[in-house]
């Protein structure tokens, strides 16, 4: 009873791709952080820094005067301990007219463009092992009645800036990582709700019963609509091509069975006539041989439908007792005609099963119908229904001429006992009952009777 | 009894149609459903046999709609499906019964007397013959106040001796009919039918005749 879709070949997993495809892309995104993190933070530093340095260069370039014997350099401290409290930050400066230096460090990166005198001009270099960033201001002063530009350079090492934009792009790591953790239940989760609606709709068709061909109503999400819609146009040519077998089968069956019980009759009624003894000889012959075929036609149908029912087995709950008391009814004017007495105990109380009921129903009329096909005129068949050990036992006690010595097992498929030459049978009959009993786990069992006649038990488990 | 047949092959019905008058019931047969309607308008009939299909249409519905219309004339269905779940949807329309083609008459006749005796009490099965009654629905026959049971068989016999009474029946002629053809009959089996026939007819006015080496007659004392 596993799906059918059991045994086809795996091919890719949807789930493990959407998880895949969901971690990559958040991996994706958390090293898009990182690098975000870590270029806002930097930006952010250096504009502060920029801010810093501006307002310190210009106050630098504002404490230079044009005094008598040359120029005075007024260093604001103020401005310096500012730039000073930033960390362990060093500070160098320069002032140069031209490409001479007047004071400060030498060697200072030059700026790479001319500053003005009212914003200053901000670039990063490299000056004693160290990366600097600097800014740098030009301020007029009359000296010797000539107008002398001054480039004011005033540098700071980024340490603390670096420091803080590590950290910063650290911390984005983390939080990343986190994301990335956090991601990985998320993914699995958003993948089976994704898949869900596919397992569901699995489900739904595997529930189904043999017979149910009625097209996919389940709630079905947008993108799986074209599926069950191919689902449901297949469905719909399983139950045309179906029906139209069933129509055909019916349709054949009746124009075979028809002719054939007008033959039966006119056989019957041509004995009614006749007195020759050859002839009346050929005519029972026909007449037996139409019961043949008739019997053995049923039963090939019935152990093609006991074979298809085991297949697809759909079990539902039913009451044995009722459904052995309604076999009996429909058996009862066969055993009325050869005053057979069919003796029936156990059947005034339910006993519920859980299992095919159409099938059952099968194996009682089988077993019925060999307890009277061997049972003598006014003969008696006894049939009881018991409960004992968790099972339903259905026994039927036949008054016949029992079993062969050696014929141990007759529920073979074609095999009939070695003294039965002269009764009409196919030999199907034990063989659909085992064969019920066992697509329900069940036994059958059939042995001589107590005295004579055989005693045929079907065992079934009560759920 | 009257039975009406539908049937839509001509050969059969008027195949099934001469047995059942051999039986002594009044037969008629509709082609159709259509003439079956028509039949069952214009006179009260004891049992419906049906085939299932029929050339106008299901005989399932038809069925369905006679008992619809609370007409409950009982029904035994005619059909060539031997499927479990065919005769479960018949007996869920209200169907009395059912019958696979080809069907052996001796079952016909056994069903069609289990389904009438079912639906007793409208019919009237009594028969009067020489100083007795005969009710084959019952089984049985009143001999005075005497209400004596009469097995299936010897059911048979009587029915079989008194559809042509004073005529002689051949012994294979009773064996046919008597015994089912999945059986091995030796010729004196019928000897003790015959017998116990005899017993229970005793005092009836009546008398089982053996001819010998012709067969058997019931004739009047």
């Amino acid at each position: 009873m596993t799906p059918a879709g059991a045994a086809l070949p795996a091919g890719i997993s949807l789930r493990r791709r959407l998880v895949w495809q969901f971690l990559v892309l958040s991996l994706l995104l958390v090293v898009a952080l990182f690098f975000t993190v870590r270029f806002a933070a930097e930006r952010a530093s250096r504009a502060s820094q920029d801010a810093v340095l501006g307002a310190a260069v210009i106050s630098v370039g504002d404490g230079i005067r044009a005094v008598d014997d040359g120029l005075e350099l007024d260093l604001p401290h103020a401005t310096f301990s500012m730039l000073g409290a930033m960390g362990q930050e060093r500070i160098f400066y320069s002032l140069a007219i031209g490409s001479r230096l007047v004071t400060g460090y030498e060697g200072l990166p030059p700026p790479p463009e001319v500053p003005g005198d009212l914003s200053p001009v901000f670039w990063s270099a490299d000056y004693r092992a160290s990366r600097l960033r600097l800014a740098a201001i030009t301020r007029r002063v009359l000296l010797d009645n000539r107008m002398a530009e001054i480039v004011v350079v005033l540098g700071q090492t980024r340490y603390g800036q670096a420091a803080i934009a590590r950290d910063t792009a650290r911390s984005a790591v983390w939080i990343g990582l986190g994301f990335l953790l956090l991601a990985v239940p998320v993914a699995l989760f958003a993948a089976r709700a994704v898949i869900r609606p596919v397992d569901r709709l699995a489900a739904a068709v595997t529930r189904r019963g043999p017979q149910d061909l009625r097209p996919v109503r389940d709630p079905t999400p947008r993108e799986l609509v074209p599926l069950v819609g191919a689902l449901n146009g297949f469905i719909a040519r399983l139950r045309g091509a179906l029906q139209l077998a069933e129509t055909f089968i019916f349709e054949a069956a009746h124009r075979i069975r028809t002719p054939l019980s007008l033959v039966r009759n006119e056989a019957e009624m041509a004995l009614a006539e006749t007195s020759d003894e050859a002839t009346r000889q050929r005519l029972r012959r026909m007449v037996r041989a139409i019961g043949e075929s008739s019997r053995s036609a049923n039963q090939i149908l019935d152990h093609a439908m006991v074979l298809y029912r085991s297949d697809q087995f759909a079990a539902a709950p039913f009451d044995l007792a009722a459904l052995t008391a309604s076999v009996l009814r429909a058996v009862a004017p066969l055993a009325e005609m050869r005053d057979i007495e069919i003796a029936a105990q156990g059947l005034d109380r339910p006993c519920p099963l859980h299992g095919d009921e159409r099938m059952i129903e099968v194996a009682l009329r089988n077993i019925l119908d060999n307890a009277l096909k061997y049972s003598a005129s006014e003969g008696r068949i006894t049939l009881r229904l018991y409960q004992a050990d968790g099972m339903a036992h259905l026994s039927v006690q036949d008054a016949g001429r029992g079993l062969a010595k050696g014929d141990s097992d007759l529920t073979g498929r074609f095999r009939r006992g070695s003294n039965v030459g002269d009764v009409v049978g196919s030999g199907l009959g034990l063989t659909i009952v085992r064969e019920v009993a066992a697509a329900h786990g069940g036994s059958f069992d059939l042995r001589p009777g107590p005295e004579k006649g055989a005693c045929a038990t079907l065992s079934l488990a009560l759920p | 009894m009257r039975f009406l047949l539908v049937e839509d092959s001509d050969d059969l019905a008027a195949s099934v149609a001469s047995r059942l008058a051999m039986d002594g019931h009044g037969v008629d047969r509709a082609a159709t459903l259509a003439e079956a309607r028509e039949f069952l308008e214009s006179a009260p009939y004891d049992l419906i046999l049906l085939d299932i299909s029929m050339p106008d249409g299901d005989g399932r519905d038809f069925l369905a709609r006679e008992r619809g219309a609370r007409r409950e004339t009982p029904v035994i269905m005619m059909t060539a499906s031997a499927s479990v779940g065919d005769r479960v949807s018949t007996l869920d329309q209200g169907a009395d019964d059912y019958i696979t083609k080809p069907f052996d008459f001796a079952e016909l006749q056994a069903r069609c007397r289990a389904v009438l005796r079912r639906h007793a009490g409208a019919a009237d099965s009594r028969r009067h013959y020489a100083g007795f009654i005969f009710d084959a629905l019952s089984a049985t026959i009143t001999v005075g106040d005497e209400l004596r049971e009469l097995r299936a068989r010897e059911l048979r016999l009587l029915e079989i001796l008194l559809s042509r009474p004073g005529q002689t029946f051949s012994k294979p002629h009773l064996i046919d009919r008597l015994f089912s053809f999945d059986e091995e009959v030796s010729d004196n089996a019928i000897e003790v039918y015959v017998g116990r026939l005899r017993r229970k007819l005793d005092g009836s006015g009546a008398r089982l005749e053996t001819l010998r080496g012709v067969g058997y007659r019931l004739i009047p004392e």
